[in-house]
């Protein structure tokens, strides 16, 4: 197994679209790649298995007890990408993170990561409200992470408190921040405002992903872009994407930014200026 | 009282300055050349990395008050372990009587909804009400408590709406406790949360006077190896009607009723003061603050008690009792103090124990040199007149407060209470003080000492320097103490016997003590290898 990756950003900001897009790239191009995803709405894998995943990992737990099969979790996704999603209680009730931390572990147990696995993906929900959502950056899992934004102010403060979770567990452990992710929302001056966040971060933007209703055509047919129309543009900003991560080398620990500064940022580059 | 000081700088020495700095303001050494009681710092945050003696807010919600309720099933909502180390180890007893049958009684059984991690995960409020369910389905209860456990008010678990949905359902009422073990600094938190819930939902909803002249409740009265009942066979004999001891051997029927007694007696003035308060505010019911341990002061007690009626032949009972009483133990302490006069005992236990048992020991010619409680507030040192002055902080207002009024009904004044015009009222109030608790402090002797939240690195320091004759406290530190060749009993359960409380509990105690300290095992206490003797060879035939 050579890289785990976790995405994280702002609820609604498309982690789960682009993180799909990503490993329909990848594997593309032929990588081997497990997505596990980390949210009780378990919709992580929807567009690689073409429908919802029909049965959690915590449903599974949940009706069959601990004596579980791996292949009952383990879906084939487009192009051979094997898809888990750790599911979880429904919203108001238990605990969401601790549903996270006993489908993480349960996948080990059952020997899920296996070593020809070029990559792990795990797409986590919103922020780092607790423990149990910081499990796939704690020791031995996610080493690089990802957090998408846009030039929305919103998407940005949420990006730089990840980024706080993110310093906590780099500076004990290994995790290191590997790039923003614009998913553009065409707000003003978004490019440059991203990569003054980025580099403020002491990270970098890795891509810019423009806006394109493809994308939403795609996922009403429940697939990704390059699944849908592998030869629209789209599709190949995706290839794009992918092929940066897959080249990257500048893995850091973030320098958070405080309230103030970031508001600053706005007001250098962001749409305030414009106004 | 200089060594007593010197034992203290060495008990305080391993600590680092900050910790000793604290610790400092939870010791006291009686001075009685001081005016008055000095501040003690109390109820507040055990420093982290001591191992404090202390409970959690819901072994003092379900393992202290609600727990022994005799007709009310008290069901665990949490892991298993939470029920199974709360169960029967208080020693709580609890017999049928004329309206609560054999069958209806459920204190002997332990209730518990086991949480696992799919529950922690996606919620236990189903299988929560699936087993209130399941209870009223097997055992018919009267009503039903719902204690909450530290992982239900983390992951949320809405209880009261459990409970509310369950009373709709069944008819009958279902208390909810949100006493999450971590809710305070210890299980004092439990106590006041397991009063203002009783209060709010119980007392006052019943209609039925139990018969009698003169009606009283026993308040803080657990009934530990049969105390209360002791107690019951005093006071019935003297002309009283006991309509409720809370909560040892109680009723939910008699605590519904609770209201419609005429004084409130407290033994425990920490754990049950609350409901006692709030009486007196929302009925107008009196109380008076009793000490049952040792003759002399249950004799004080009983006297006082009488006072309060303006009953002379209340009075002229109670003399008789207390005189054939007397006169039957008094003779017995007497053989078991030659034995005892002149040893020294320290206790570390409760929130009014280690007040009260030294009036049982100075009755057997022991002192108690060295006191100190658990979870006790201010007033429990101190006495009630600090209670305005007590500030409080971010842990005490997590725990919700009852603002109560007269209630427009039934709210008597004190004096119709006690059946007597107001004039009389405030001469009684001027002879016995009603309504009131002194606490600890003025009963201590010079050079004595109070220590609040004690550690185990305090007590064994203080065992081995101090050396006292017995120790008092729980079942933790009791073995430690055996060790250290020093007899231990532990007053939380008693171990296996009592009751100690009343005239007969006194001579079980003097039993029980002179039996601990002259045990043939102490001169065994010194293994072979550590006396200076050559060992002898052992022949073998």
């Amino acid at each position: 197994m050579k890289r785990q990756v976790a995405i994280y950003g702002k609820g609604g900001i498309g982690k789960s679209t682009t993180t799909q897009n990503t490993v329909a790239a990848l594997a593309e191009a032929g990588k081997k790649i497990m997505v596990v995803g980390c949210d009780p709405k378990a919709d992580s894998t929807r567009l690689l298995l073409h429908g919802l995943c029909q049965k959690t990992v915590l449903d599974t737990l949940r009706d069959e007890g601990d004596d579980i099969e791996l292949d009952a979790i383990l879906k084939p996704g487009f192009g051979n990408t094997r898809c888990v999603e750790s599911g979880g209680p429904e919203p108001g009730v238990g605990c969401a993170g601790r549903g996270i931390i006993t489908s993480i572990n349960l996948l080990e147990s059952l020997g899920a990561y296996t070593d020809d696995l070029d990559y792990v993906f795990y797409d986590v929900l919103g922020d780092v409200v607790c423990g149990g959502f910081a499990m796939p950056i704690r020791e031995g899992k996610a080493e690089e992470i990802y957090i998408v934004a846009s030039g929305e102010l919103m998407a940005l403060y949420a990006a730089n408190n990840i980024a706080k979770g993110i310093k906590k567990y780099a500076d004990n452990g290994k995790v290191r921040l590997g790039g923003i992710i614009c998913n553009s929302r065409k707000v003003d001056n978004e490019l440059p405002l991203l990569k003054a966040f980025a580099e403020e971060l002491g990270s970098q933007l890795i891509y810019f992903v423009p806006r394109d209703n493809l994308v939403q055509r795609a996922e009403i047919h429940k697939k990704t872009v390059i699944d849908f129309d592998r030869t629209s543009g789209q599709a190949d900003e995706y290839r794009n994407l992918a092929k940066a991560i897959d080249n990257n080398k500048l893995f850091v620990i973030p320098k958070p930014m405080t309230q103030e500064r970031l508001e600053e940022l706005m007001m250098q580059h962001g749409f305030l200026d414009v106004i | 009282m200089a060594e007593i000081d010197s034992t203290i700088e060495e008990m305080l020495v391993p600590y680092p300055d900050l910790v000793k700095k604290n610790r400092k303001k939870h010791l006291m050494v009686k001075d009685e050349a001081a005016a008055c009681c000095p501040q003690i710092e109390a109820n507040t945050r055990t420093i982290p990395g001591i191992i404090s003696q202390r409970g959690c807010a819901y072994a003092g919600c379900k393992g202290v008050v609600v727990g022994p309720i005799k007709d009310m099933i008290t069901i665990t909502h949490g892991p298993v372990g939470c029920g199974y180390y709360s169960w029967g180890t208080r020693r709580n007893k609890a017999r049928a009587d004329d309206t609560t049958p054999k069958d209806k009684i459920f204190t002997q059984l332990c209730f518990i909804t086991d949480m696992l991690e799919p529950d922690i995960v996606f919620g236990g409020e189903k299988k929560l009400a699936k087993m209130i369910d399941e209870v009223v389905a097997a055992f018919h209860p009267r009503a039903i408590n719902i204690c909450a456990t530290c992982p239900v008010g983390l992951i949320g678990d809405d209880i009261n709406a459990v409970a509310k949905a369950a009373e709709e359902r069944h008819g009958i009422q279902v208390l909810a406790y949100n006493c999450e073990g971590y809710k305070g600094v210890s299980q004092s938190a439990g106590h006041h949360i397991a009063n203002n819930n009783l209060m709010e939902r119980v007392i006052g909803t019943g209609t039925e006077r139990k018969n009698g002249k003169h009606v009283i409740n026993l308040l803080g009265e657990y009934n530990i190896g049969g105390d209360g009942w002791e107690l019951e066979r005093i006071l019935k004999e003297i002309g009283y009607t006991v309509n409720c001891v809370l909560t040892g051997d109680s009723s939910y029927l008699d605590i519904k009723n609770l209201h419609l007694a005429d004084l409130n007696l407290v033994q425990c003035h920490r754990s049950i003061n609350y409901i006692a308060e709030m009486m007196e505010t929302k009925y107008g019911t009196p109380w008076l603050k009793v000490n049952f341990i040792g003759i002399d002061s249950t004799n004080q007690s009983l006297r006082q008690l009488a006072q309060c009626f303006g009953d002379e032949e209340l009075v002229k009972q109670t003399e008789v009792v207390i005189e054939r009483e007397t006169a039957r133990i008094a003779p017995v302490l007497e053989q078991y103090s030659k034995i005892l006069k002149g040893k020294t005992a320290f206790a570390i236990v409760g929130g009014s124990r280690s007040h009260h048992y030294q009036y049982l020991l100075r009755d057997l010619g022991m002192e108690m040199i060295i006191a100190g409680y658990e979870f006790a507030h201010r007033d429990d040192y101190e006495g009630r007149q600090v209670i305005p002055t007590i500030k409080s902080d971010a842990d005490s207002k997590n725990i919700p407060e009852l603002h109560l009024m007269a209630d427009e009904k039934m709210y008597r004044e004190a004096h119709v209470h006690l059946n007597m015009s107001k004039e009389k009222y405030d001469e009684l109030k001027k002879a016995v003080p009603l309504n009131y608790y002194e606490g600890i402090y003025p009963n201590m002797k010079e050079g004595q000492v109070i220590i609040d939240d004690a550690n185990h690195h305090e007590v064994e320091v203080l065992i081995r320097t101090a050396k006292p004759d017995l120790f008092l406290s729980g079942v933790r530190d009791k073995y430690i103490v055996h060790k250290m060749g020093v007899a231990s009993k532990q007053l939380h359960a008693y171990d296996y016997s009592g009751p100690y409380a009343g005239y007969n509990g006194a001579l079980n105690f003097a039993r029980d003590v002179v039996n601990a300290l002259t045990t043939p095992a102490w001169k065994l206490i010194t293994p072979p290898w550590e006396t200076k003797e050559e060992p002898r060879s052992e022949t073998h035939a």
